[in-house]
């Protein structure tokens, strides 16, 4: 039953950092593409007002997953956050930054003004993007863990698989909030976000690639797949819905696009997940050291307790969610920004 | 340098910091849907400009707020790696069930209602005020049975060589957590009744937008009247309860120092904690500390001298935020009545529209100096009489800690600093005119 329980928590962890991934994921692409895509004032305003409403409830994808790690895998989230001390401090702020700029930007009209907080927007949506990237794929990887806890710092993790599973991040997040834009903004801004979202898109596909054949060289996430091979469904969803975001680009379906690369980056997420399991914080040490689903969860009584709250709440939050992206989903205009709750 | 003490400098930042913005945001958003749900019946537009003028300093309040409160979550993780791994499966928990019950609601809606006032109906809209008040309540009392937990442990037995849960009841209706909910969430209500009656005060002194301050303030004053009275209720139910589960606190707060019956409160008192006693005790009024500990003139209390000196909180600070929190507090009741008694006659009442203007900080420090009258008071323990604090932090460097305690300080002076001006500016300018 314990085992069970660590199981099925194992892969609730993981769907909470891909839903956090496939959310706040296009808001750290319009974050990113903001200075290069956004003209004049009226531009970068509307990519701000494009997810206006939307960034904060997606944020707290982040804040739940990092919860329920504390609460189901508490031995996971001591050693994983107090290891990865400084790129995770390197996060918040950014993403503390990022949060208080949609706020005060508009609140003074000066250029000056703005270009600070359009800067903040950048570095707090490029950041974390990058990093948790960096992080992941260092988790993928192994760890330097022993006995006496991690021997690792920022720079040991930007080793090359590292660097490249930021710059995977990185792309998702960039093909999913051109996406968005292309949805969301009116006119040139909107004709500059398709071909933007086009050339994004053959980068991504090809770091994708460059990302599987090095995951085989440098992690042991196959090894579940090969003794699995019916898993190999999920890469597969992957690149189906990788092409099909192209396919969807071509037929000038913005939102059908936009969906295919929610589940491009979902069954990503899981593609990896999978592979990590039932590791969690592997050590390259020795696998004796390693942190698992098995060996640092919490106790039985706790687990069954949060499946039933999470299992009660999580399909509220979806649905509540949706409703507001329901809400949310048409067109800006120009007129739009002359509303006085516009940022 | 040492790790432990760079980790509590850095964790007191973070939450004093953090705790700045999060009782304006519950108290303000009562308000400010108390206002709409008046514009909805009344469809006086002076309320809509009322819930919009209010609405814009929630906002710049809210911002700041929502962004701080991300990094606490985390620094359970990052500092306090051996405190997390040892309770986690109990307090864990109650940081998740907070994130997917409350957190998410709250932060959802705000979007909504910014950016909802042409997609939603008038009723909707006021709704959605509600249910943001309702989850920003609803996620303090998780946070607040979170802390409860750490001030008195229940529901949980040593196994696997760690705390694990084995009574989730026992946790969800821990009386210290709960008690100090109440006393919480009024503080914040008073906070924002006081920030909502300054800034009507300014206006009201300057003799413009006279009926919309005069409305304002009125409908703070109800909030800042019943809610310092139940302050000061939750506060003395919330005293007798640390007097019978943290004796050590309770003595600290009065700086008592020997085990007698029917003990005192002197109306000044200077501790002097290296000889153990009190310098000077000048207006002693018998039997009053026993009053306030066991509701009862002739209980015993229990001196710090009969506890171990290395399970005494620091006696200084406990004492002299007790002192204030409890100073402030009956101020509040004070000017609350006194506010009611001229409530009709508020424009002309310059003297006292000055003193609740400079009044706006006075809530502040009493809900900071309280946060420290608890979290300093339980020292040397992280959970009372089970970790001890010097226990608690992660194996990193020093220098690790020292560089992000700078880095906190820094940013968040920074954000605090253009936050601060910016409800300021907003504030004194007054609603936009229809």
């Amino acid at each position: 039953m314990e085992f069970v329980l660590q199981f099925i928590w194992f892969f609730l962890w993981g769907l909470l950092w891909a839903l956090f991934f496939m959310t706040d994921g296009y808001d750290f692409g319009v974050g990113a593409l903001l200075p290069f895509l956004g003209k004049d004032d009226t531009d970068k305003r509307l990519m701000i007002n494009s997810i206006g409403p939307l960034w904060d409830g997606n944020e707290v994808w982040l804040i739940t997953a990092g919860g329920v790690t504390f609460a189901a895998f508490p031995q996971v989230y001591a050693v994983m956050f107090s290891s990865f001390y400084t790129p995770l401090l390197l996060i918040l702020f950014a993403l503390i930054i990022r949060g208080v700029s949609f706020e005060f930007r508009g609140k003074i009209e000066s250029p000056g003004w703005k270009k600070l907080w359009d800067t903040c927007i950048f570095i707090g949506s490029v950041v974390p993007a990058i990093l948790f990237g960096v992080a992941f794929a260092n988790i993928f990887q192994g760890l330097p863990l022993d006995q006496n806890g991690y021997h690792g710092n920022l720079i040991y993790l930007l080793n090359p698989y590292g660097i490249l599973g930021g710059v995977l991040f990185l792309l998702w997040f960039l093909e999913h909030g051109s996406l968005w834009l292309s949805i969301k903004t009116p006119g040139q801004l909107h004709d500059r976000s398709v071909v933007a979202a086009n050339k994004i898109w053959s980068g991504l596909l090809g770091v994708s690639v460059l990302f599987l054949i090095a995951t085989y060289f440098y992690t042991p996430l196959y090894v579940n797949y090969l003794a699995h091979p019916i898993l190999f469904i999920v890469p597969l969803i992957t690149v189906l819905s990788l092409l099909g975001v192209k396919f969807f680009l071509l037929k000038e379906a913005y939102f059908k696009a936009w969906f295919a690369s929610a589940l491009t980056i979902v069954s990503a997420t899981f593609f990896c997940i999978i592979g990590l399991y039932p590791n969690m914080f592997p050590s390259n040490i020795d696998p004796i050291y390693s942190l698992t689903a098995h060996n640092a969860s919490g106790s039985q009584l706790t687990l069954t307790i949060m499946l039933v709250v999470v299992l009660i709440f999580i399909p509220i939050v979806i649905g509540y969610q949706s409703w507001a992206f329901y809400m949310f989903k048409d067109k800006l205009s120009v007129d739009d920004l002359a509303n006085e709750e516009a940022y | 340098m040492d790790v432990v003490f760079l980790s509590r400098l850095q964790f007191a930042a973070a939450t004093m910091f953090h705790f700045l913005f999060v009782p304006l945001t519950l108290g303000l958003s009562v308000l400010i849907a108390v206002m709409e749900t008046k514009y909805v019946r009344t469809g006086d537009e002076t309320y809509l400009s009322m819930t919009k003028f209010w609405g814009k300093l929630f906002l710049i309040n809210f911002a700041v707020g929502v962004v701080t409160g991300i990094t606490l979550e985390f620094q359970f993780g990052t500092n306090w790696s051996r405190y997390s791994t040892y309770v986690g499966d109990v307090f864990g928990s109650l940081l998740a069930i907070e994130a997917t019950a409350a957190f998410f609601l709250e932060s959802t809606l705000i979007g909504v209602w910014v950016f909802g006032w042409q997609k939603l109906s008038k009723k909707a809209h006021a709704i959605v005020m509600w249910l943001i008040a309702f989850a920003g309540t609803l996620s303090s009392i998780w946070i607040l049975m979170a802390n409860g937990w750490m001030q008195h442990p229940v529901g949980y037995v040593i196994r696997n060589g760690r705390a694990e849960l084995d009574s989730f009841m026992a946790v969800i209706t821990n009386k210290f957590g709960i008690l100090e909910f109440f006393h919480m969430i009024s503080s914040a209500y008073v906070l924002g009744a006081f920030f909502v009656m300054g800034i009507s005060a300014y206006h009201l002194l300057k003799k413009q937008h006279i009926e919309f301050f005069t409305r304002s303030f009125k409908i703070a004053l109800v909030l800042g009247l019943a809610s310092s009275l139940f302050v000061a209720i939750s506060g003395d139910s919330h005293g007798v309860h640390v007097a019978e589960v943290q004796p050590a606190k309770f003595a600290a707060m009065e700086s008592h120092w020997e085990t007698t019956t029917r003990a005192p409160i002197h109306l000044i008192t200077i501790p002097d904690e290296k000889n153990e006693k009190n310098l000077i005790e000048i207006g002693s009024i018998p039997g009053l500390l026993s009053f306030l500990s066991h509701h009862d003139f002739n209980a015993e209390v229990t001196g710090l001298k009969d506890i171990p000196k290395d399970e005494r909180p620091p006696v200084l600070i406990t004492f002299l935020s007790f002192r204030i929190m409890v100073g402030l507090g009956t101020l509040f009741i004070l000017l609350t009545i006194y506010g009611c008694l001229k409530r009709n006659r508020l424009l002309e009442s310059t003297n006292y529209l000055k003193i609740m203007l400079l009044s706006i900080p006075l809530p502040y420090i009493a809900i900071e100096v309280g946060w420290v009258l608890a979290e300093v008071g339980r020292q040397p323990w992280i959970v009372y009489g089970l970790m001890k604090t010097s226990d608690a932090a992660s194996p990193v460097a020093g220098s690790q800690v020292l560089f992000s305690l700078i880095a906190f300080i820094l940013l968040y002076s920074f954000l605090g600093a253009i936050g601060f001006y910016l409800i300021v500016i907003n504030a004194k300018k007054g609603p936009a005119l229809e």
